[in-house]
Formats: structure tokens, C-alpha cells, sequence
């Protein structure tokens, strides 16, 4: 038997089967749909780039040579040119590509995390608990999201911690609706009535048996959302309260860019191109994923 | 609102209805208001020495403590405060001396100018373009609409205003500069024309001088088309969705089994019922537009509330940072209430 006939085994043998099935099934119709590959690919060229920058870029992102400053693109040896302090900027993007995706895990683990945990303790325990946790979420969801991160972090002080920081806090309110929204659904179900019976303890069932049901959502609204955390990171980073020079965050390298605008229009340009592809590759798959795994839209 | 007598117990379930959304909105505010509150006394800055100076006397700080209300229980700070804030004192701008309020209703009605224009734009070419994809799915005109939104939802707002910026301004020369006006009409202004809303586009028309209305126009085009893009791209595809989903009722194929053109099937018979979702979606995205105005402003140097918050920022006045952030949390949730209320009166199901 090869593999793809085991994976398309109407009978499966065992619950990892099954699972693995389904999932190949998905991929598959996944992999008709091209712009969410293309998708795919952006974001796996972004990790191979944070990676494998060190040997990937021609220059050091850091060390300055004012001799070579604002050279233009496809000049010896800088194919995107250099910036203000005659750095290769095509070196800064590669290493910006580390402090983007560092941000990208830092959010996608703590903000889902935490909205799962208030969004399931509220809907299984309901009554005055999940009055006043969704009233909380409420607040924070009527808070614009950029204003509050701004907010915080002028509390907080400048720096990528406290960015990152500042994202997660108003990130989580978006899981945990989704969240209470699955608990409410399987609460009264009977398999856990009968955990309930066997003498398990709220949290028990809850880290047990409820989170694990709301996963699948939570996660296809982490990627739907990472485009808007780079967005909002490049933002922070763009106004000087997120990642500090000389680290080459990307939306730092355009606000350092906005001064050669008119003239060298390239040190502005060439980051904003980076921050604009790697969240639009996060868009297209987050959109396909979300045809693929959601059965409502999956007809359309 | 309807021609039928309407029973006693339906009016009391509305009003039932309509306080429950006001308490929601009361508290929300509050809760906004202890946020920002919290944020306002966590902040490693003395108010007290950013008022009388590091030179002042035990006395001097003392009595400036006791008006600030800092000797009281925090419980207590925070009542004086939300008292404060329902009378419409936001504290005092560190910078200026200015109280923030004012500087604040300065500043709001150029966000509201750039903000309503850009949903004007938003609204004008994301509801066709959201019909077109919706009535030929998967084809190529659908792919394009699709792409368009995904590309508006992934650009970076303040990159996208500096690219503009290079291209029509510097480049091509079609648009005004950064700023409302030309330096030299921006003289003219302050002494010639009466502000009445604080709206450029709007007081130069009162005043009749459509020269200087002309030069308005030519500076607020582009950071409003910038914005109205990203408005566009959520207006196009909640649209599609929206008009799928209506497309495929089975009074719409009643309408055309009657032989209704198809204009009219789309256009009124469809529409009408899309409208009611699509009033929740421009409400939602205009709220987000104040959001988004704060980055667009700082490149356009546009006098509004982002700027003023960004500048603030800048030199830690903590006031101005907060006051403005209240501002513009306040216009959030009272456009959710403006839609709620839309909401009911547009969809008979939901009164």
C-alpha cells in the first residue's frame, strides 16, 4: 500500500489515520487554490531568509561606511543600494526578516494563549465570571488597537520588548470570542458530562477537553492576524517606539528612509516592499486556509 | 416608522433593548476611562515635578499635590477623574499649558474631514466592485477584485502615503504637498475665512472662495484616496459576501423566473437586503479609519488628532498622549452605537 492510498482509505484504522486523512484532504484543496500557495511560499522564503541570513547577505547589517552612503540600487556589490550610513540595505532586509519573525512568534504564542485561557474559563464557568471577563473584552475591543499599543508603550518605554509587549495586550480579544464561542457549544455536551461524572475538576476539563476543541479556530485566526501585527510593528517601529537603531526593524529602515524621500527614493522604498509582500503572503494563506478548513465557505 | 398599530409589550421590548445597548455603552466608556486612568498613574513621570519644576519648595510641591488630587485614595483619583473627563477636562497639555480639549476640537474635525472623505471613496468603488465579483465568482474580474482587497489589507498605510507622496507629488506634480493648504493660502485662510466646522473643504465653500477650495481639495485627494484604498478593500469583500450570500435566496430566482432584468434583480431587489449587513461594515471601517489616520497624518503633516497623539508622544506629554486616545475611543464606540441604531431601523427582523 503507498502512503497516498493509506491517507485515502475510506476505512482508517486507526484515529491518527483518520486525522492524517483529513489533513491530506485539505492540502489538497489547498493546493488548488494558487494565490493562497503563492502565500505558502512567501512565508517559507521569509523563514529561509531569517535563517540564513548570515550567509545570504553580501555585508554586515550594522557596521557603517560613510563613503558608500545612498548608493542606488543595482550598484557593484548593493543590489538594493545603501542607506544613509552606506549600509547594504538588501543585508538590513535580510536580518530585519529575524526581528519580523521574532515579533511574529512572540505575539502568535502569548496573545492566542491568552485569549483562549479567559475566552474557555469564561464560557465554561459562565455566570458573574463570564459577565465581567467579556465586559473586559468588550473594553478592550472598543479601544482602537494601534491608539492602545501607542498608549502603552509611551508608558512602557521605546524598545521591540515592550513593543511586542504592547501588541500582545491588545491582541486577545479578538481568541477569546472565539474561544467562549466553541466552549459554549461543547459545555453541554456529553462527553463532558461524563469527564464531569468521572470526578474531573474545572480545570481539569477545561485544559483538557475544552481548549483542545477550540484550537482549530484560534489558529486560523492567528493567521489571519499576523498581517496586521507586522503592520502594526512596522508602525511602532516607523514612529520610533518599537525596535531601536541600529537594529534593521523594517519599519525603522523607512522612517530613517522618509528623509531622502524625493531623492534617494530607494532607502524608503525597499523596506516597505518587504513589510508589503511577507504580510500579503500571510494574507492569501490565512484567506485559503480559511476556504479549506471552514466547511460553510468551502462550497462558495 | 411602520403603518401598523404597534402593541404596548413590542414598544417596551425596543426600549428594553435600546437601554441595554446605552448601559453597554456607559460601561465601556468607563472601562475605557480606567484604562487610560491606570495607564495615567503607572507612568514613570512625577506630574507633580512636570508642574512646579525640579527647584520647588517642600510647600510648593505639596500644594500642588493637594490640587491635583494625588493625597486621596486611588479609588477616589479615579471618580475625580471620570467627573473630570464627563465634563469635558481631559487634564492639561504638558507642552502647551493649553488644556487638552481644546486643543483636541481643534484637531478633530481635520481627522473627521480626512477620515469621511476616504469612507465616501471607500464606499463609491468598493460596493460595485464587491457586486461585480459577487455576481461572476471565479472569474477573472473576481480574482482581480479579491487580489486588490488582499493587497489593501497588507500595505503598509504610512509607506503607501510616502510612495504616494514620491510619485504624484514629486514625480508627476498632480497633488498638493504635505498639509491643508499652500503656505501662502494658509495665511489667506486664518485671516479670510471663518472656520464654522473646522473643515477646510466645507468653510471655504461657506466663505465662497473656491480658489482656495480648489488648492483644499488638491491636498487632502491623495491621503484620502490612500485611505479610502484601505476602506475599499474591506467594503469590496465583506460585499462579495454579503451579495453571495443574497444571490443565492430563492426570491432572487422568483425575481428573475419573473423576467426581471437583471439590473434590478441585483441592484434593488438584492441590494436592499445587502445594504443592512454593508451599514455595520462602512460604520466599522470608518471607526478604523480614525485608527489609520493616525500614521497617514504624521506623513501628510495633517493637522488632526493622529498628529497631535504622535507629537505628544514625542515629548512625553502624557495628557495630550491620553486625552487624545479618549477622544478618538469615544468616536470608536459611538460609531458601534450609530451603527447599532441603523442597524435596527434598516432591519425590521432586528426591532
Amino acid at each position: 500500500m503507498t502512503l497516498t492510498e493509506w491517507l485515502r482509505d475510506p476505512n482508517p484504522a486507526s484515529r491518527r489515520q483518520a486525522r492524517l486523512g483529513q489533513a491530506w484532504l485539505g492540502w489538497l484543496r489547498l493546493r488548488r487554490n494558487p494565490l493562497a500557495m503563492a502565500g505558502l511560499i512567501i512565508i517559507g522564503l521569509l523563514l529561509l531568509m531569517a535563517a540564513f541570513a548570515p550567509w545570504l547577505a553580501p555585508h554586515d547589517p550594522i557596521t557603517q561606511n560613510l563613503q558608500n552612503r545612498l548608493q542606488p540600487p543595482l550598484s557593484p556589490g548593493h543590489l538594493l543600494g545603501t542607506d544613509d550610513f552606506g549600509r547594504d540595505i538588501l543585508s538590513r532586509i535580510l536580518y530585519g526578516a529575524r526581528i519580523t519573525l521574532a515579533v511574529i512568534v512572540l505575539v502568535a504564542v502569548t496573545a492566542p494563549l491568552l485569549g483562549l485561557f479567559i475566552g474557555t474559563v469564561a464560557g465554561y464557568l459562565g455566570g458573574w465570571v463570564d459577565t465581567v471577563l467579556m465586559r473586559l473584552t468588550d473594553i478592550f475591543l472598543a479601544f482602537p488597537r494601534l491608539i492602545l499599543a501607542l498608549a502603552l508603550v509611551a508608558v512602557l518605554g521605546p524598545g521591540i520588548e515592550n513593543a511586542v509587549l504592547a501588541i500582545a495586550l491588545t491582541a486577545w480579544p479578538p481568541y477569546a470570542r472565539v474561544a467562549r464561542a466553541e466552549t459554549m457549544t461543547v459545555r453541554n455536551s456529553d462527553y463532558i458530562a461524563a469527564v464531569r461524572l468521572q470526578g474531573a475538576g474545572a480545570v481539569r476539563i477545561i485544559r483538557g477537553h475544552v481548549m483542545p476543541m477550540c484550537l482549530p479556530s484560534v489558529i486560523i485566526r492567528v493567521t489571519l492576524d499576523m498581517a496586521g501585527v507586522i503592520l502594526i510593528a512596522a508602525g511602532l517601529g516607523f514612529l520610533g517606539l518599537g525596535a531601536q537603531p541600529p537594529l534593521s526593524e523594517w519599519g525603522l529602515m523607512i522612517s530613517a528612509g522618509r528623509k531622502y524621500l524625493f531623492d534617494q527614493w530607494w532607502v524608503a522604498t525597499m523596506p516597505g516592499l518587504a513589510i508589503f509582500i511577507v504580510s500579503l503572503g500571510f494574507n492569501l494563506l490565512g484567506d485559503g486556509l480559511r476556504d479549506v478548513l471552514d466547511p460553510r465557505s468551502a462550497g462558495k | 416608522m411602520t403603518g401598523f398599530p404597534i402593541s404596548s409589550s413590542l414598544w417596551a421590548s425596543r426600549l428594553r433593548g435600546l437601554a441595554a445597548t446605552l448601559f453597554t455603552l456607559a460601561i465601556t466608556l468607563v472601562g475605557l476611562l480606567f484604562v487610560t486612568f491606570i495607564i495615567s498613574r503607572v507612568v514613570p513621570i512625577d506630574p507633580v515635578l512636570a508642574i512646579v519644576g525640579a527647584r520647588a519648595t517642600d510647600a510648593q510641591i505639596e500644594t500642588a499635590r493637594v490640587a491635583l488630587g494625588l493625597e486621596q485614595p486611588l479609588w477616589q483619583q479615579f471618580l475625580i477623574y471620570v467627573g473630570n473627563a464627563l465634563q469635558g477636562d481631559l487634564g492639561t497639555s504638558i507642552r502647551t499649558g493649553e488644556p487638552v480639549i481644546t486643543a483636541v476640537g481643534r484637531a478633530f474635525p481635520a481627522t473627521m474631514e480626512l477620515a469621511t472623505l476616504a469612507t465616501v471613496i471607500g464606499v463609491i468603488a468598493g460596493v460595485p466592485a464587491g457586486v461585480l465579483a459577487a455576481t461572476r465568482p471565479g472569474s477573472l474580474a473576481d480574482h482581480i477584485v479579491r487580489l486588490v482587497g488582499l493587497m489593501g489589507y497588507s500595505i503598509p498605510v504610512f509607506w503607501l502615503g510616502l510612495i504616494g507622496l514620491l510619485l504624484f507629488y514629486g514625480v508627476l506634480g498632480w497633488v498638493g504637498g504635505p498639509g491643508r493648504l499652500d503656505t501662502a493660502y494658509d495665511m489667506m485662510f486664518q485671516f479670510e475665512v471663518t472656520p464654522v466646522t473646522g473643515m477646510i473643504l466645507v468653510d471655504t465653500l461657506l466663505a465662497g472662495r473656491f480658489d482656495m477650495f480648489a488648492n483644499a481639495l488638491s491636498h487632502i485627494v491623495l491621503p484620502a484616496g490612500l485611505l479610502g484604498y484601505v476602506s475599499m478593500a474591506y467594503i469590496s469583500r465583506m460585499t462579495r459576501s454579503f451579495m453571495m450570500n443574497e444571490l443565492g435566496q430563492e426570491y432572487i430566482t422568483t425575481a428573475r423566473v419573473k423576467g426581471m432584468p437583471e439590473w434590478r434583480v441585483i441592484w434593488v431587489h438584492a441590494m436592499r437586503n445587502v445594504l443592512v449587513p454593508l451599514i455595520t461594515v462602512i460604520a466599522l471601517s470608518y471607526a478604523n479609519l480614525l485608527e489609520g489616520a493616525v500614521l497617514t497624518e504624521t506623513i501628510f503633516a495633517w493637522p488632526g488628532l493622529g498628529s497631535y497623539i504622535t507629537d505628544a508622544l514625542m515629548v512625553n506629554d502624557m495628557p495630550a498622549v491620553l486625552g487624545g486616545t479618549i477622544v478618538v475611543g469615544v468616536a470608536f464606540v459611538t460609531l458601534n452605537l450609530v451603527s447599532d441604531l441603523l442597524y435596527r431601523l434598516v432591519d425590521p427582523r432586528a426591532r
